[in-house]
This record gives C-alpha cells, structure tokens and sequence, in this order.
C-alpha cells in the first residue's frame, strides 16, 4: 500500500510559550494549560502515517486537540513544530515548508476538507453550485456548461436536488449543507479528504446517510481520509485504524476493532465504557 | 509441513484500570494450525477460547507470547508485534474471522454483507453476488431474505449470513467462533459439509465448537485450553 501522508512530532502551541510547558500539560497533569505561561498546549507530538484509500480516526473529546491535527495539515493553523510529508503522483510535498501559494495549489487541487461548521467550508453569499464552480475554476476548468454540468453531476451523487442548485446553501437544512460540502470538497477527485466532525450536530437518520455517502465515496474512489470524531459509532462504522486523543497528546492508538474491545489506557477504557 | 500458524506461550490478560483489577484470560497457549486442517479449540467457558481467536485477529492486543504466522509469500510474520497496516492487509486478503456475531451495517441488504469481502478486493458486482446467491443457497437462506438488512434476522439466520461473509473470499487461515451455536441439525450438517470441502481446498482453520459431535467430525487436531486463576486484585499483587 502506498503512503499517502506521513505526521511527525506534529505540536501546535496557543501563547508564548516556555520550557515547563511540555512538562506541566497533558494527560497526567490533566491539562493542556501550562501552569506556568497559560499557554495552552493544543497538540503535542502527534505522529502517524495514513495510506492511500484508507480512512483513519482520530477520536477525543472537545479541546483533546483532534481538529488541531487536521487544521494545521489543511494550512488552516500553523503548526509550532513538527514535520509533514505528502506524497502523491511519485512527488512528495514538505508540507509545513511551503509558502502560501503552493500551499494554496495543494488545498485546492489535491485536498479537501468538511468542516462541522458549513460556513466555513462554504461561501453562503454564492449559490450550491457556484460553490463547487468556484473549486473547479481554480482547477483550470472554464467552460461555462462545462462546468454547470460537473456541478450539478456531483450535488446529485451527494444527493443534493439539482433544481436547488441555483440557490445560497443558507436556505438549505444542515444535512444539505454538508452534502453541499462534500460535493465541494470532492469536486477535483482529492486523494486526501478531511472530515472534522461533519455529523455532530445532524439528524441519526441524515447522519446514518451522510455516513453511508462518504463510506461509498471511499469504496469508488479510494480517498485516503482523515476523520475527526468525538462519536463512537462514527469510528466505528468508518475508521480502520484509530488515534484516541486527551489534552493534546495521542494515549493510544491501534487498529478501530482493537480500541474499541481492547482498550489500553484508562481513559480509554471510561470512553467506551460510556458509550450508549 | 509447516505449520501456517503457530503460537507460542500466547497469555492474554485484561488491566482494568478503574477497577484496578487484572482479568487473566488464556494462558501458555500453544497450538498450532496447518493448510488443509482444522484444529478445534475445546475447554469450559471462561478458559479464554474467543480470546485466542481475537488475539490472533488483532481485535485484541496480546499480553505475551509469539503468534507465528507463515504468509502467503512464504514469509514468517509475528501477529502480536507486526505493523497495523501490515495486520489490516492480512485480514483484507488472508485471515478470515467469524465471529458469534453479526456485526454490520443496519442498511446494507443481506446479498451486499456477504459480497463484501469481494468487492473489496475489487472484484465486480456481478461476480461478487453470483457467489453471494451461491453460498447463500447452499447454506440454506430463504431466497425472500437476500434483499433485507440482516438486522431483523433470526440468531440462526444471523450465524448462516456472517459465514457466508466469512468463507465467500476463500482466507488462508480461518478463524471460527461457534459457527453452528444457534443452526437446527440439518443447517449444522450443510455447514459441516461446506467446512469439508473448503478444507480440501487447502483453507486452515481454527474453531471452537459448541457440540463436542463438531469436534469429533471436523477436527484434525484438538487444543485444549483450561480456565486461568482467579481474578486478582492489582493492589494485593503489588503489596
């Protein structure tokens, strides 16, 4: 199998910063606020690899630093230290080396990402398909019906009515704006795909098909994936290989059947433990 | 011949940290399974028969010992140490587990669940189900039930689905836990002889029965396992 992404020693501070910080944050200290400079340790030390088509879980609670992961690998957070290789098409990209404009050329041609909030991964003031028409015009496609066509072939495969896509994603229900998303997200066929919390907050049931869509996506087109999630069920269902994270730092890790029958680490253990 | 599998001093025990507590499962397992030949694991509930299969699998995370398996390349892999990618491809291609449970998605039609170890491999839809309706009929599920989620299936009918699953890609090395528990005689006898003929075909297989009749007509070699000590408390263990 290929490698598609390789995470080393990943580490995103929030404040100045000092030399305790390290020392006095994590899941022993039960904090990721540095006693001594209130800088807050978001992420400290997370490595992993993730091969293509395979789709990995990372699992935490709210402020375990999970997004912080996949911000700082989609260039929406600078990461304080660590390093990052992409690999794709025989080339391999530096990531946290580049400047901006390549790393705007990678997020818009070979990655994607749905965020939980629809807002931030879509322009309300452009309509649906103005939405992934703006994806495709930065991946060099001009033609006007060319490119209403690709639109529109995508939100029906997302299973967003072709009729509503001349309308803003504003009046659409939170379960269509994420379907919008993943349209938009998967518009240049990216190898790797970002998905931070993209059920939290929806329906069981549009979850249940939100779910099945992105399972389907990852069967057809063999996107590698990284999924952030504080749900159980959602690792469950779509993760082969799982982090779990607490206060920054990665407790454990292993393959989802393991973590989840297996678990290692005490906090881990009261996870599943609670699961419904 | 050499063994496919071979374990080695395998020990598995569970740390409970909120209790403080350490549940020993199987201890000193040594066994060994060949290409062609069922070994059956035999011994009372609790003398950790599953937890040997899971070990095997990954689903759990050995404590000690050696789990030797030979590839398909020829080469020797330790299950208990080897990389996670390196696991997750064994199973995708080599290593079958059929557990006494169906786990699956609820949406997914019965035929779909028992494909999917095909299409995974990238084998076409149509083939994929034409062996589906195959096993599905040899094993006796009613036609009507093809097209249903199993989710609202019998115990028994369950069981027949998640075999099927389990045997359509044709592993290496299968694991079976209690595959006939729930199946009425006649349905037991259809999967005896569907375990017959997949063992001709060279599949090796390591299973715990439920019925020591099981044992006697499918088993090549026999591995007794015997319930672990009490439960100890991890405070008077360090005391």
């Amino acid at each position: 199998m290929k490698k598609v992404l390789e995470v080393r020693g990943l580490t995103k501070f929030h404040g100045r910063g000092c030399a305790h910080c390290i020392d006095s944050t994590g899941p022993e200290m039960d904090t990721n606020i540095c006693a001594h400079c209130g800088s807050v340790v978001a992420a400290h030390d997370v490595s992993f690899d993730l091969h293509a088509g395979e789709i990995l879980g990372i699992m935490g609670e709210s402020g375990s630093g999970k997004s912080t992961v996949v911000k700082t690998l989609f260039f929406d957070d600078a990461p304080s230290a660590g390093e990052s290789l992409f690999f794709h098409d025989e080339c391999q990209w530096d990531l946290f080396n580049l400047n901006a404009a390549e790393q705007r050329w990678l997020r818009n041609h070979r990655f994607g990402m749905v965020y939980q909030n629809p807002h931030l991964g879509l322009n309300f003031n452009v309509s649906a398909g103005g939405n992934i028409a703006e994806r495709l015009l930065m991946n060099d496609l001009s033609h006007y019906g060319e490119i209403r066509e690709r639109a529109r072939l995508l939100l029906s495969r997302t299973e967003v009515l072709p009729e509503r896509m001349d309308e803003s994603p504003r009046t659409f229900s939170g379960g269509m704006q994420q379907r919008v998303q993943i349209a938009k997200a998967l518009a240049t066929q990216p190898p790797l795909l970002f998905l931070d919390e993209v059920t939290t907050g929806l329906d069981l049931s549009v979850q249940a098909r939100i779910l099945d869509l992105i399972l389907e996506i990852q069967q057809e087109l063999g996107t590698a994936m990284v999924v952030v999630t504080h749900d159980l069920g959602v690792i469950r269902l779509l993760a082969g290989r799982t982090l779990v994270m607490k206060y920054g730092r990665v407790i454990e890790s292993g393959l989802t059947d393991q973590i989840l029958e297996d678990p290692q680490h005490a906090y881990t253990q009261r996870l599943v433990a609670s699961a419904l | 011949m050499q063994p496919i599998l071979k374990t080695e001093g395998l020990c598995k025990q569970f740390l409970l940290h909120d209790q403080n507590k350490l549940i020993p499962s199987c201890a000193n397992v040594d066994l060994e399974v060949y290409s062609g030949e069922l070994s059956a694991l035999v011994g009372p509930t609790g003398a950790g028969k599953s937890s040997v299969l899971k070990c095997i699998y990954r689903t759990y995370l050995p404590t000690t010992g050696r789990l030797l398996y030979r590839d398909a390349a020829g080469h020797v892999i330790d299950l208990a140490s080897t990389s996670e990618h390196r696991m997750l491809a064994l199973r995708h291609a080599e290593i079958g587990f059929v557990t006494q449970f169906l786990h699956c998605l609820p949406r997914k039609s019965a035929l779909d669940v028992v494909a999917e170890p095909l299409l995974a491999r990238g084998e076409t839809r149509e083939h994929a189900h034409s062996k589906a309706r195959h096993l599905l009929d040899l094993l006796n599920v009613p036609e009507r039930l093809w097209g249903v989620p199993p989710a609202t299936f019998s115990g028994g009918e369950k069981q027949r689905i998640n075999l099927a699953r389990g045997l359509i890609a044709r592993p290496r090395l299968l694991l079976l836990d209690e595959p006939t528990a729930s199946l009425d005689p006649g349905t037991t006898d259809r999967v005896v002889d569907l375990l017959q003929s997949i063992k001709q075909e060279g599949v090796a297989m390591l299973a715990i029965f439920h019925h020591p009749e099981l044992v006697r007509r499918l088993a090549d070699r026999v591995v007794e396992l015997t319930p672990p000590v009490a439960v100890t408390d991890l405070l008077e263990t360090c005391a």
